[in-house]
């Protein structure tokens, strides 16, 4: 090592763990939640937005965000990490569209991503990227919408329905167990923000929705769409707690009248 | 012998190209599109070393999209004529030059106001009510000296435009056969049959 210094950061402990990487995925944890929920022909992608400050203006403070016509990312974690990896990933977008003339696949710009965040683990002198990303869009010349996740360690899957930060995992579990194939666009979109209201108690003004229909067809949700949607999904909670609250009733009265029936006459 | 040229007019600006491709002395296409749509209300007419000029004019769009995308909003036709000039001029100044000539045309959606750009390979960057690039420009710019009305229709744009390229095949001596005509005003870019 004559005229060099180990530069490494991201070294093996003796147990085997990157430290370095796994608190790269505690940033992730605390960071907002961010779901993605693939349909039938539609991508959904939903974010937990903090509330923006009085005098901050909204608009720039984004978490999903485009990289090309026709796809989109959602990252939890660092912001600022996630504004660099972002910028890569556009400048890949456009690179690989002027070299070989085609845009990219999802699958494409996310093994370039995970790549980068790789690399952020085995070179000297930096720190892995405190993001996991949600990748969601359409392949050229193809109907079926994608849906993939990158971690900070680079990571990549494909998924039906995923969700990455704060609580992830209670969401996932969510969507595991109400997550059906083919969803229609409504259906996915519902079934976003009922999952993301598991963890976010605010409702519907810390709730963002991109929907992505086919190729280059992406629409922000207004916030009137994702209240009116929240409170549908209120009033059916409510319909099911009613029709919970009367079965009850129901079975208690039919225990009443058995017990009264039985009940020996008293004289 | 290519030959380009632009007009502005009342809220539009029209740009023509030749569309033949040469190589020494032989024509070996005639239908060669050199306009390029940069974004929905701006076009590039190029024109200069073959090879430079489409290698040029794709790395102009790729870095014009770029821009839309980091900042959900579209260049306007002045600063993506300036960016341009800077890359041109720092192409110059480096060991493989592109000689590309270039014409710009733009419609403004912030200002609603049309603009044309001419700029050569040295980095020469210009608006201009009219402008013309190659052998063509000669007789094109005396033309339109003439006849050149900045508050014109876009009938009467292309009626100067035919005017021009009727010059052109008659006094130059060889003269393109066919050219490609493309329009940008409020409804965007949109190519326009003589």
């Amino acid at each position: 090592m004559s005229g060099s210094y180990d530069r490494a950061l991201t070294v093996f402990s003796p147990d085997g763990h990157l430290f370095q990487v796994e608190y790269a995925s505690e940033a992730v944890r605390r960071g907002t939640c961010a779901v993605g929920v693939r349909g039938k022909d539609v991508v959904v992608l939903g974010v937990e937005k903090k509330s923006v400050l009085q005098l901050q203006d909204p608009r720039t403070v984004r978490k999903v965000v485009m990289l090309d016509d026709h796809i989109c990312l959602a990252f939890a974690g660092l912001t600022a990490d996630g504004r660099v990896l972002i910028d890569r990933a556009r400048v890949e977008c456009q690179s690989h569209r002027l070299t070989v003339e085609d845009p990219v696949t999802v699958e494409y710009i996310t093994r370039h991503i995970a790549t980068i965040q790789q690399k952020y683990t085995q070179s000297g002198g930096v720190r892995p990227f405190g993001i996991a990303t949600l990748i969601v869009g359409f392949d050229p010349h193809d109907t079926k919408p994608k849906l993939y996740q990158t971690e900070p360690g680079g990571i990549y899957s494909e998924w039906k329905a995923n969700a990455i930060g704060r609580s992830s995992k209670t969401v996932r579990e969510f969507l595991e167990k109400n997550h059906k194939d083919d969803l229609s666009r409504d259906d996915a979109i519902k079934l976003t923000v009922k999952s993301l209201l598991e963890v976010v108690q605010t409702g519907a003004k810390n709730i963002e929705i991109s929907v992505m229909e086919s190729y280059g067809k992406i629409t922000s949700l207004e916030l009137s769409q994702i209240e009116a949607i929240v409170q549908e999904i209120e009033r059916e909670k409510e319909a099911e707690a009613e029709r919970k609250r009367s079965r009850l009733a129901a079975t208690a009265a039919n225990q009443a009248a058995m017990t009264q029936r039985v009940d020996p006459p008293t004289q | 012998m290519e030959v380009s040229f632009g007009i502005t007019g009342k809220g539009y600006v029209l740009v023509a190209a030749d569309t033949t491709a040469a190589h020494s002395v032989i024509k070996v296409k005639n239908d060669v599109d050199k306009i390029i749509e940069l974004n929905p209300h701006l076009l590039m007419a190029y024109s200069g070393e073959p090879g430079d000029t489409v290698q040029f004019a794709e790395y102009v769009e790729r870095n014009i999209r770029l821009y839309q995308i980091r900042n959900s909003l579209p260049l306007r036709p002045p600063s993506a004529a300036s960016w341009v000039r800077k890359t041109l001029a720092q192409s110059l100044r480096s060991r493989s030059p592109y000689s590309v000539n270039l014409l710009l045309g733009g419609y403004d959606t912030s200002d609603y106001t049309p603009h044309l750009y001419w700029l050569d390979y040295l980095g020469t960057l210009v608006e201009v009510p009219f402008a013309a690039h190659g052998y063509g420009s000669y007789f094109a710019l005396s033309l339109l000296d003439r006849y050149h009305d900045p508050e014109a229709s876009l009938e009467e744009g292309i009626e100067t435009l035919k005017r021009c390229i009727a010059e052109i095949s008659k006094r130059l001596v060889v003269s393109p056969e066919r050219f490609k005509v493309k329009v940008v005003d409020k409804d965007g870019v949109r190519e326009i049959e003589l």
